[in-house]
């Protein structure tokens, strides 16, 4: 559906245009702005009825990575080892969960999202990618959380904030772009094919493993240079730096390969721009077989 | 000045085949994308039948509707369920898109096809009031100025920072609808959403209704209520399977709506399209007979009457009572009796079984007449409710027998009764002028 220039919900004089759409349109961001406040209830709801339901509540959001930290500790750190770039391997698995976690809750929850919407979708109009946009978003709150945990474990290990620091929101903003370019792809995908919702976990748990987060980025580098491989190859999985460039700005570990960071920033925005029209190009038939 | 709305063949083309398989899984997208592959190079010749298959999966929902209102006006959509009323309110909602065709709309559009679209549950009366404001379009700061209009409307400002988890269904519909009933856009789609709560909140639903409409705002209403449609609408379009088959004033639009296959007695009431949305249902049959119960569908005025239904339930609901009403061909509702009517509390029926309502002396004028039954939880619920179970006629007769014939024309209602006639010169010594008090002479 098309509306007309400076079509939005408002003002007397704007005309509305129904007609039938083909093939690829544009994203209308004009018009997802003009829901902000939809977007921002949908989040609100979100994260009321999260910490309503929860018994444990806010907890919840530090217990979590918290339980993993001391399971990975044991296993990772302890037993198998896997280095830590010289840090200590606590601090360095839950600096990597942060951004992980940010993006698996956020990629779970916009796979779902639409269908979970259905009542919404079939009911009334709105710029449907409020919806993925929404869900992921709401894993900030639970980010935040989080975050002021891994600063306490900071203070306790006594390492102290570099200049990097100032860059972490970027790589916070890399993880959830990343998270709704996936998102926005399986939303659309899980409407039409209702699988998809049990490939999500299993697809998730794959990531976890071909992303530096138990284990330091430079071990994978390593291994790639000696297959003559170029390092930015593990860029391609956008999650590889955000993961590791969040750690980079948080901690301020030695090296950082810009390269991967790079490859990474370009991957996420292929990923959430193909998402974001693939979305809008199958968007027209949501309402018909959700 | 532009028609606010303006629809020009519009057409909604649905894959039935494609629509079931909804839940079709990639699995077997891939097997039958290898299969298709393998039927193609296999025979070519099959195409045909293929081509044939293909025909007997589409839908048309709707199929070339035209059409044009004005500024101010509120419009009735009327027809049978699958007759695609919906369809045509979600196209103009922009919820789903049209597959030809083109609608242009002037103005700020609100739709509700349902009250209390995106309630949570686990949320509080205030904040659902927020949510729900936010779903239908409104600002947060036109929520804030409307705040204690709606709770007061809703009449569950007691329990407004109680999760709605809590609230009876009741609570919570009216508070749904005051939401709803608080947007204001200059355009308003609704669909069924006044056919909510119990009859008094019913009527303030109406009410409210009525002064959207008066405010001078333009309203296209879908409902299966002609009461409803008839109070509020001027003018009605009648859609039958997809087609826009009449358009004009409201009370020629029903009065065509009734005429439409009438339904015929004994006909399988669980698949009866005209069952009112959320019923259950229930009603299996409905059927006429004259006073010695033998099957009768043309009545003459003053016959016995009888009206037989049967229904069946899972006995999971306790059933209070049973209702029918005579509407004219018109949809003019005339009258009818109930259990409740006809007994004392408490009251109950059976879960399965029959109920059998006799009138004694049918008056009624010749004509065509149709009959909703309705089967209920208590006074003020139904289970289950048909607008259209049966039809009847009431022929031409004697009544009087004296060769006078009473037509239609006479009216619905066929009094019995006698006359006096009196010269005016017996006036006054008439007993009726003495009390003249009540008639004062010129």
């Amino acid at each position: 559906m098309s509306a007309a220039p400076g079509e939005l919900p408002a003002g007397p004089s704007s005309v509305l245009i129904i007609e039938p759409t083909h093939g690829w349109t544009s994203l209308q961001l004009k018009e997802v702005w003009a829901y902000r406040e939809l977007l921002y209830f949908l989040i609100w709801r979100d994260v009321k009825v999260r910490y309503k339901q929860t018994v444990l509540g806010v907890a919840w959001a530090v217990l979590q990575p918290l339980m993993t930290v001391v399971v990975f500790t044991i296993f990772f750190g302890g037993l198998a080892k896997v280095g830590s770039d010289g840090l200590p391997y606590p601090l360095f698995s839950l600096a990597g969960l942060l951004p992980w976690n940010l993006f698996a809750q956020g990629l779970g929850q916009s796979a779902a999202s639409l269908v979970g919407s259905s009542n919404l979708i079939s009911k009334i109009y709105f710029p449907r990618l409020v919806i993925p946009i929404s869900s992921v978003l709401v894993g900030l709150v639970d980010f935040a959380v989080a975050f002021v945990f891994l600063i306490a474990m900071m203070g306790y290990y006594r390492v102290w904030p570099t200049p990097s620091f100032l860059l972490l929101p970027l790589f916070v903003l890399l993880s959830a772009c990343a998270a709704l370019g996936v998102g926005m792809w399986l939303s659309a995908l899980n409407v039409k094919y209702r699988d998809v919702r049990y490939v999500v976990p299993f697809f998730v748990q794959l990531w976890l493993f071909v992303t530096p987060v138990i284990y330091p980025a430079s071990r994978v580098a390593g291994k790639l240079e000696a297959l003559h491989i170029p390092r930015w190859v593990y860029g391609l999985n956008p999650m590889a730096g955000a993961v590791e460039g969040f750690r980079w700005a948080a901690l301020g570990t030695v090296r950082v390969e810009g390269s991967v960071i790079l490859t990474s920033v370009i991957v996420t925005f292929i990923l959430l721009f193909g998402g974001a029209f693939y979305f809008r190009r199958v968007e027209r038939t949501f309402a018909d077989v959700v | 000045m532009n028609a606010p709305i303006r629809v020009e063949g519009l057409s909604k083309m649905y894959h039935i085949g494609r629509r079931k398989d909804s839940n079709q899984t990639l699995r077997d997208v891939l097997s039958n994308g290898l299969l298709n592959r393998f039927r193609q190079v296999s025979r070519k010749l099959r195409r045909a039948q293929v081509e044939v298959d293909r025909q007997a999966e589409i839908l048309w929902a709707l199929k070339d509707v035209s059409f044009e209102i004005r500024w101010g006006e509120v419009v009735g959509i009327i027809g049978r369920n699958g007759a695609g009323k919906s369809t045509l309110l979600k196209i103009l909602s922009r919820i789903t898109e049209p597959t030809h065709g083109r609608a242009e709309i002037h103005g700020r559009v609100g739709s509700l096809l349902e009250v209390g679209t995106g309630f949570h549950g686990e949320l509080t009366g205030r904040e659902n009031i927020y949510l729900n404001g936010a779903i239908l379009g409104m600002r947060r700061a036109e929520i804030n100025q409307k705040f204690d209009e709606i709770v007061e409307f809703s009449g569950v400002s007691k329990f407004i920072d109680t999760p709605v988890k809590h609230y009876s269904s009741g609570m919570h519909v009216r508070l749904a609808f005051a939401v709803a009933a608080h947007l204001e856009p200059e355009i308003l789609i609704v669909d069924e959403a006044l056919a909510v709560g119990d009859a008094a909140f019913q009527n303030k639903c109406i009410h409210k209704m009525g002064d959207v409409a008066k405010g001078g705002r333009t309203v296209l209403l879908v409902t299966h209520n002609m009461g409803f449609i008839s109070t509020l609408t001027e003018r009605a379009m009648i859609l039958e399977e997809g087609k826009l088959t009449y358009m004009g004033p409201t009370s020629a639009a029903i009065a065509a709506y009734f005429r439409q296959s009438l339904p015929q007695s004994g006909e399988d009431l669980r698949v009866h399209l005209d069952r009112q949305p959320g019923m259950v249902p229930a009603l299996t049959s409905a059927r006429l007979r004259d006073g010695s119960g033998r099957p009768k569908t043309v009545f003459v005025t003053g016959d016995e009457w009888q009206l037989e239904i049967e229904y069946v339930t899972d006995g999971k609901v306790d059933l209070q009572g049973a209702a029918f009403n005579i509407y004219t061909a018109t949809g003019m509702q005339i009258g009818g009796l109930s259990t409740y009517m006809l007994s004392r509390p408490p009251y109950a029926i059976p879960a399965a079984g029959r109920v059998v309502f006799h009138v004694r002396d049918l008056h009624l004028c010749p004509g065509d007449y149709v009959v909703s039954i309705s089967l209920s939880k208590d006074r003020y619920h139904d289970l289950d409710w048909v607008l259209r179970a049966v039809s009847f006629t009431v022929d031409k007769s004697d009544v009087f027998g004296n060769g006078f014939f009473l037509t239609s024309e006479q009216g619905i209602c066929s009094f019995r009764g006698t006359f006096e006639l009196e010269p005016e010169e017996s006036w006054s010594r008439s007993p009726a002028h003495d009390a003249g008090s009540l008639f004062p002479a010129r």
